[in-house]
């Protein structure tokens, strides 16, 4: 039997996705690969990709709910859909998030710069969207923190979205920024991205119809991922 | 109708926090016959282990088949995940339970896609495991087979005593893996 060719996944833009080596983000200095990166075409481990949709726990898309008390921090609700480029909504993928606490500090071994950690906050959630590519959790509005990267590094506010798609290639780890963070002009994470109007996808919205009145506010980031080459391509018989 | 993606971003070194799982590393359970455990470490170019990465694999099953509505043979409906991550350790050490993939049956031979994040990476990079036991099939392989041997042997994993391979993933120098555009 003789197996199609599948379509494959469209190549990003120019300039979406951040060049392994910036230096300004010094960490990226020994870990860059130097060789160029060889293509791999679309085949069937790479037009398939882990469906997961298992193992959420009831208080997974709460991160205010899943210890004895409330963390302290401004309550925000971050809400969204998962779509790929054409506009088709990714529907049963899971969503992965992490964060610092309200005071910027993350519930981690290795982090520990003289800012409170918080008993009630840990700072890991995760969701499936639904039927329409949706997705909600609801958490407080992490800190921003300083860094060693250069002197008196700060990183903005960010809540780190890990996504799956439904195929390998439209893998995708981000950070999700709050708007007009005056944080971002000295940020190397942040300005990695080349394209400035690709960058400020990365910045979600506040969403004052969203907001849980006398409860929380609310903060919309969509997020896109690789969209698919619409007609399979032919490889020549070998 | 096109968007525009949204661009990715590093994993930080605090991933733990949302990317681990008990058995995030178990592609099978503990105790499945013909299971093979692939570990190696993650080097950065100092030749330095990378203590704070996560390497994720994605395969097909023992008979090369996916349970996924986009393979164009249909899903297996085996419920065979496919899918497995480990964090590296304080030695810069990842492991994952698997199976052997089978061949998918176009020519190419038994291979594990693999992504590593950690920081410093502002995006994944992107590999492949082949098997040590697949000389006929590796050598037909058409990514194996466009790369120079030494490049191309970056990307074999070599036996480690039984039911067990090392499979090293070097980010940048001497003996650099290969990584792949996707």
């Amino acid at each position: 039997m003789t197996i199609p060719h599948p379509a494959g996944y469209r190549v990003p833009p120019e300039g979406t996705h951040p060049p392994l080596l910036s230096p300004g983000y010094r960490s990226t200095v020994l870990r860059s690969p130097s060789q160029p990166l060889v293509v791999l075409p679309h085949r069937l481990t790479e037009v398939t990709g882990p469906l997961l949709t298992g193992d959420i726990g009831p208080r997974d898309h709460d991160l205010t709910a899943q210890h004895a008390g409330e963390p302290q921090g401004q309550r925000i609700v971050v809400f969204g859909q998962v779509r790929d480029s054409d506009g088709r909504a990714v529907p049963d993928t899971l969503v992965e998030v992490w964060q610092a606490n309200a005071a910027g500090r993350y519930h981690h071994a290795r982090d520990n710069w003289p800012a409170p950690l918080d008993p009630n906050f840990t700072g890991g959630g995760r969701v499936v969207t639904d039927a329409g590519g949706n997705y909600t959790f609801t958490t407080i509005k992490p800190g921003a923190y300083p860094w060693g990267n250069h002197h008196n590094a700060w990183r903005p506010a960010h809540i780190h979205f890990s996504l799956f798609g439904r195929a390998f290639p439209q893998r995708l780890v981000t950070q999700m920024y709050f708007p007009d963070d005056p944080l971002f002009a000295q940020d190397p994470i942040f300005n990695s991205v080349p394209d400035e109007k690709a960058r400020r996808r990365m910045v979600s919205t506040f969403d004052l119809d969203a907001t849980r009145p006398e409860w929380a506010l609310a903060y919309r980031f969509d997020i896109v991922l690789r969209g698919r080459e619409q007609t399979p391509f032919e490889e020549p018989h070998e | 109708m096109s968007e525009l993606l949204t661009p990715s971003q590093t994993v930080g070194p605090f991933l733990s926090l949302g990317l681990t799982w008990p058995t995030g590393h178990l592609v099978v359970p503990e105790g499945t016959p013909g299971a093979v455990l692939v570990s190696g470490v993650l080097y950065d170019g100092a030749g330095d282990p990378v203590t704070d990465g996560i390497v994720e694999t994605w395969q097909a099953d023992a008979d090369g088949r996916f349970d996924h509505p986009d393979d164009p043979r249909g899903a297996s409906g085996s419920g065979f995940a496919g899918f497995g991550r480990s964090a590296t350790d304080e030695d810069g050490r990842y492991r994952v339970l698997t199976v052997k993939p089978g061949p998918v049956g176009d020519g190419q031979a038994p291979h594990i896609d693999v992504s590593v994040f950690a920081r410093g990476l502002l995006d994944r990079v992107v590999t492949r495991i082949y098997f040590p036991d697949e000389a006929a099939a590796n050598a037909t392989d058409p990514l194996l087979a466009s790369l120079p041997p030494e490049r191309a042997a970056t990307l074999v994993a070599q036996p480690a005593g039984d039911g067990v391979l090392r499979f090293d993933i070097r980010l940048q120098g001497a003996g650099e893996t290969v990584f792949l555009l996707v």
